[in-house]
């Protein structure tokens, strides 16, 4: 593995990661973004859903335009309700299994303010089996407050609760919370810092993405391109398990997954074979990822206007939607460097249907 | 002395499994050493220290219990890139997956317990609380290098920061016991400034977790007159109907019931009295499941008390207690201790 405590994308991916930006509530990831590429490139703004729309001119004549997506919001948690005893009654933001949050730390809010997730003492129960996690509505976020006025007072109702985890190395792979999509943004932020491309790029660190894919839908629209490139950290499934045959969707180390279709749209043919024959080219390891799981703001570009051919390279995470994700370096350098190129060479012919 | 929350997060976050608990004994023993007049560590791993006292010799002792050990994993197997384990203790498995660890091989390893993404599960996978054969350690280290650093049997321990919550409330990992080790080790401090008679052992017990072994023994080996054990007990938390929990931040609980010593008892209640610490009262009706439970019946039998500190969330990652509370057991033994008059011996009325 690379040192990473001097990769810059790998110190950009740690500074974003461990910011709190539940879907809605991506302000401080939009602003740890800003100073890192606003020298880089040539009009930036923040759009009426609070997507960054950067735009970096082009090198060619009749540049085409390349929309670059990723997205800035995690899953998270929403105060919804206080107890008597002071307790934050919580909902999930996105897709969060109940199963893996008793036990864990948070933080609540932006400051932000420690709070932690328990459940009755195993002894307690008396032998009880437990088959099942508690439904999230039994939970409830202990901040220490005495009482409902006091817990009112800290965390009001909308306050928005992350994992309490902060970005570190493990063995060799990098270990935090809301590798998906911080991983994408590190990724843009390095692209847009690098040289110009002959296409006009516009990036996007987009919001809602865990709740609709609700940023990139309106930045396709605004933008009008004509492709566009989806940056995203995707699943690993790769735990030992009692099924045969059962695939790990992607593999860790194996470079970046390339989808050719999952639940939100199809990856147009052309499109597709243009990212892996730029990959061959540039014999950069790369891996298709299993069709038909989980969705992507593809989904959400490719029926923009009159329509944009759209992907979606990823890098591939265990444990997203954890509080606690793994991915390789070595594929995170790999799916900058494979985006990078697949963008370098386009071509209007690589977009058209013949 | 440092601040009770940085000494609990020293305490807290140092590693100490059942049967390893060499790390977490190693920094009590800093701490005690300066506090006690001879300190050492016994067969089964307990730390014993010492701290003569003022009366003249042979001179009665109190013993003063609270065990080092936490519970955590046992490695069982290399699986590709990943451990297979086992609970070491009352491991609670509602609360392992996502969970950060720290494996002990051939050195300290950082590893997290993998799950599997919401995208391929149904519904009621979702839901469902990881069986022991569905927990896997990962380490992010390749299956070559694990097996070099990892072997079977190898312990790993919850890794987990201390953190503030509102009220002086702190919450982490292994608060059960290293809250009570934290009091002992604040007696000890309020014992250099006040007279006791008695000898005090504080003893740092290990394998509590186990069937309370290191008790046992050093028990057997201090053969004391009285002795105190101390402990977390259940606090009051949101899930419960109130009954056998007691509030954070009211005071220790002074234990009551067949494990204790009444005349002991007595004393600790006029100990608290005596200095202006709060307390509540806790009935046990049969087994406390603490040190004091294989204290009481070492060699011919130990009068006993024990004084626990309410803990909500025990045997999670995030049990949590008041600080106030850890300093006034602390207080509270000290004060039991200097009260001690040199031939006073706990006995029953019609003892003859």
């Amino acid at each position: 593995m690379n040192d990473v405590r001097h990769d810059p994308l790998i110190t950009t991916l740690q500074t974003l990661a461990d910011l709190t930006g539940v879907s809605g509530d991506e302000t401080k990831v939009r602003r740890a973004i800003k100073p890192l590429v606003e020298n880089h490139v040539d009009t930036l703004r923040v759009d009426a859903l609070g997507n960054l729309i950067t735009y970096k001119r082009g090198t060619a004549e009749n540049p085409l335009r390349v929309l670059v997506t990723a997205h800035m919001d995690e899953v998270g948690f929403m105060v919804t309700g206080h107890t008597g005893e002071g307790g934050l009654r919580v909902a999930a933001v996105g897709s969060i299994p109940e199963r893996l949050l008793p036990g864990t730390h948070v933080w609540v809010g932006q400051e932000p303010l420690a709070g932690v997730i328990g459940l009755q003492a195993i002894h307690r129960l008396h032998g009880e089996s437990f088959p099942q996690a508690a439904p999230i509505e039994d939970l409830v976020v202990d901040i220490g407050a005495k009482n409902k006025e006091e817990a009112q007072e800290a965390a009001p109702l909308g306050t928005v609760i992350t994992f309490a985890t902060r970005c570190r190395e493990m063995g060799a792979v990098l270990t935090g919370k809301a590798f998906d999509d911080r991983a994408g943004c590190a990724i843009l932020v390095a692209l847009l810092q690098g040289e110009r491309l002959p296409c006009d790029l516009y990036g996007v660190f987009t919001v809602q993405e865990e709740v609709g894919l609700r940023g990139a839908r309106v930045a396709a629209y605004a933008v009008e391109p004509d492709v566009g490139f989806v940056l995203e950290g995707t699943l690993v499934d790769d735990l030992p398990k009692h099924e045969k045959d059962v695939s790990p969707t992607t593999e860790l180390g194996k470079g970046p997954a390339i989808t050719v279709m999952d639940r939100s749209y199809i990856t147009p043919p052309r499109l597709l074979s243009h990212v892996l024959k730029t990959a061959a080219v540039e014999s950069i390891p790369c891996q298709l990822k299993q069709p038909g799981i989980s969705g992507t703001e593809a989904g959400g570009i490719h029926p923009a206007r009159g329509g944009v051919p759209a992907i979606t390279i990823a890098v591939p995470c265990r444990y997203i939607h954890s509080p606690r994700a793994v991915l390789h370096p070595n594929d995170l350098a790999n799916t900058l460097r494979l985006v990078r190129a697949s963008i370098a060479r386009l071509t209007p012919e690589t977009l058209a249907f013949t | 002395m440092e601040t009770t929350f940085n000494l609990l997060k020293t305490f807290t976050e140092a590693p100490g499994p059942v049967g390893r608990e060499h790390t977490i004994r190693e920094i009590v023993a800093e701490h005690w050493t300066p506090l006690v007049d001879e300190i050492h560590t016994d067969a089964l791993g307990s730390l014993i220290a010492l701290r003569h006292g003022s009366g003249p010799p042979p001179r009665p002792s109190l013993m003063a219990a609270a065990h080092i050990d936490e519970i955590g994993l046992i490695v069982t197997g290399i699986e590709n890139n990943f451990l297979r384990v086992q609970p070491l203790g009352g491991m609670d498995r509602r609360i392992l997956l996502g969970l950060e660890v720290t494996v002990h091989g051939q050195r300290p390893l950082p590893g997290i317990i993998g799950s599997r993404p919401p995208h391929v599960l149904s519904a009621a996978e979702r839901r469902k609380v990881a069986a022991w054969d569905e927990v896997f350690v990962d380490t992010g280290l390749a299956a070559d290098e694990l097996t070099a650093l990892v072997t079977v049997g190898d312990s790993i321990t919850v890794d987990r920061e201390l953190v503030a919550l509102k009220n002086g409330l702190a919450a982490g990992k292994a608060l059960d016991n290293r809250a009570s080790v934290l009091a002992v080790t604040l007696a000890l401090d309020i014992l250099r400034s006040r007279n006791h008679t008695w000898d005090f052992y504080a003893v740092a017990t290990a394998q509590e977790e186990v069937g309370v072994k290191g008790a046992i023994t050093s028990a057997y080996s201090l053969a004391p007159h009285i002795a105190i054990a101390l402990d977390v007990t259940f606090g009051k938390q949101h899930d419960d109907d109130g009954a056998g929990t007691f509030d954070l931040g009211q005071g220790p609980t002074i234990a009551m019931g067949p494990n204790f010593h009444p005349q002991v008892v007595e004393r600790l209640i006029a100990a608290a009295n005596a200095e202006e610490i709060p307390y509540q009262p806790e009935p046990v009706a049969g087994g406390s499941g603490t040190d004091a439970w294989g204290i009481q019946v070492a060699r011919e039998g130990i009068p006993t008390g024990l004084i626990e500190i309410p803990l909500r969330y025990m045997h999670q990652p995030v049990e949590t207690a008041s600080l106030r509370d850890i300093e006034r057991a602390g207080r509270l033994l000290a004060g039991f201790v200097t009260r001690l008059e040199a031939d006073f011996r706990p006995h029953w009325e019609d003892e003859l």
